[in-house]
């Protein structure tokens, strides 16, 4: 652009354009923004629980309530679930919708067998007794990996809704916006997951 | 002034449908087939070993598993921001850099600041057995 010479009063579409070639008018900087503030939100719950988690109040700790078999299962899946959300993005990239679609719906396959199986964890945890009132310890791991599996359920939903506008309006440029919005959310939450599983389950589960 | 509007229509028009290549996308917002696979199978490792750490009891000393695991999700949080997120310093003019850079800075003062302060506030409290918190006035 740069060999170009705008002639005078055109000065301003210039600024425009340039501020375009930077991509999708600031979109998916808008979005990375918003994902560290979603991080502060974590890092805010993971001190919570660094702090209360061991204030057992005489109940249960996690070397009694953890099924580390379970959350080796649902690590599994949440990593599964990145990397066919990448094999999506890759078909996205070589505009092929019906290959797009597939790779999404087993990414979501992945995320409801996610909070299949955390509902079911925390099922059985409230039937044992194990509620987030019963001590500061369950109520910080409630809150942290709660938030968490908020995410994945919103994202979840997210996820299928862009599979509805793929499908009717094909890969425009606002669902390839919208597609890598998710792709950072969804790789972002896989993050998070390695924090959860390592500090709350793997380091819960020794002491 | 057509010129420029024609340089901004075929620039517009590389994103469309039927052109792809990575031209429309400048910031680099994807991987490769091989940078996923390379992402996966690192990160699988790094979660195996771990779980296999904590599962197995291999070291039979729980502090050094703590040490080592919290180290292994370091790396694999590292590992994640390369392959998957795409993360590096010049993506968006080096923007999301420095906001990842910032970001990390407040993390890492709230998370070792509260743990830091309310251990040591733990510490200095007057010590009190049950009892006596549950004849607290």
């Amino acid at each position: 652009m740069h060999e170009l010479t705008a002639p005078p009063g055109a000065t301003a579409p210039v600024e425009y354009e340039e501020e375009h070639g930077h991509g999708d008018g600031g979109t998916l900087l808008g979005f990375w923004l918003y994902l560290m503030s979603d991080c502060l939100i974590f890092a805010v719950l993971f001190a919570t629980f660094g702090v209360l988690g061991r204030n057992y109040a005489a109940g249960p700790s996690g070397a009694d309530l953890f099924d580390l078999r379970l959350v080796a299962v649902n690590t599994g899946l949440l990593l599964l679930s990145s990397i066919t959300y990448g094999f999506a993005m890759l078909e996205m990239d070589k505009d092929r919708i019906d290959a797009t679609l597939k790779w999404l719906a087993i990414t979501g396959l992945f995320g409801a067998g996610f909070l299949s199986i955390e509902l079911y964890e925390f099922a059985h945890l409230f039937h044992e007794g194990a509620t987030p009132q019963r001590s500061a310890f369950l109520s910080s791991f409630f809150t942290l990996v709660g938030t968490h599996g908020l995410h994945v359920t919103f994202g979840t939903i997210w996820l299928v809704t862009l599979m509805v506008q793929v499908r009717r309006y094909g890969l425009i440029a606002e669902n390839r916006r919208r597609l890598m919005c998710l792709s950072m959310f969804w790789h972002f939450l896989d993050v998070v997951w390695i924090g959860v599983f390592t500090f709350v389950y793997l380091m819960g589960a020794m002491r | 002034m057509s010129a420029l509007m024609e340089a901004g229509a075929a620039r517009d028009g590389g994103g469309g449908p039927g052109s792809a290549h990575p031209g429309s996308h400048p910031h680099g917002a994807h991987g490769t087939f091989r940078s996923y696979m390379t992402g996966f199978v690192l990160s699988v490792i790094l979660t195996a070993i771990p779980f296999w750490l904590v599962m197995g009891n291999v070291l039979n000393d729980t502090f050094m598993t703590g040490i080592i695991i919290m180290a292994l999700a370091a790396v694999q949080i590292v590992v994640h921001m390369i392959y998957f997120l795409h993360m590096n310093t010049k993506s968006e003019g080096g923007w999301t850099f420095l906001a990842l850079v910032f970001t990390l800075t407040l993390v890492v003062i709230t998370l070792v600041g509260s743990i830091w302060v309310m251990y040591h506030l733990d510490q200095n409290m007057m010590p009190m057995s049950p009892h006596e918190a549950l004849q607290r006035p």
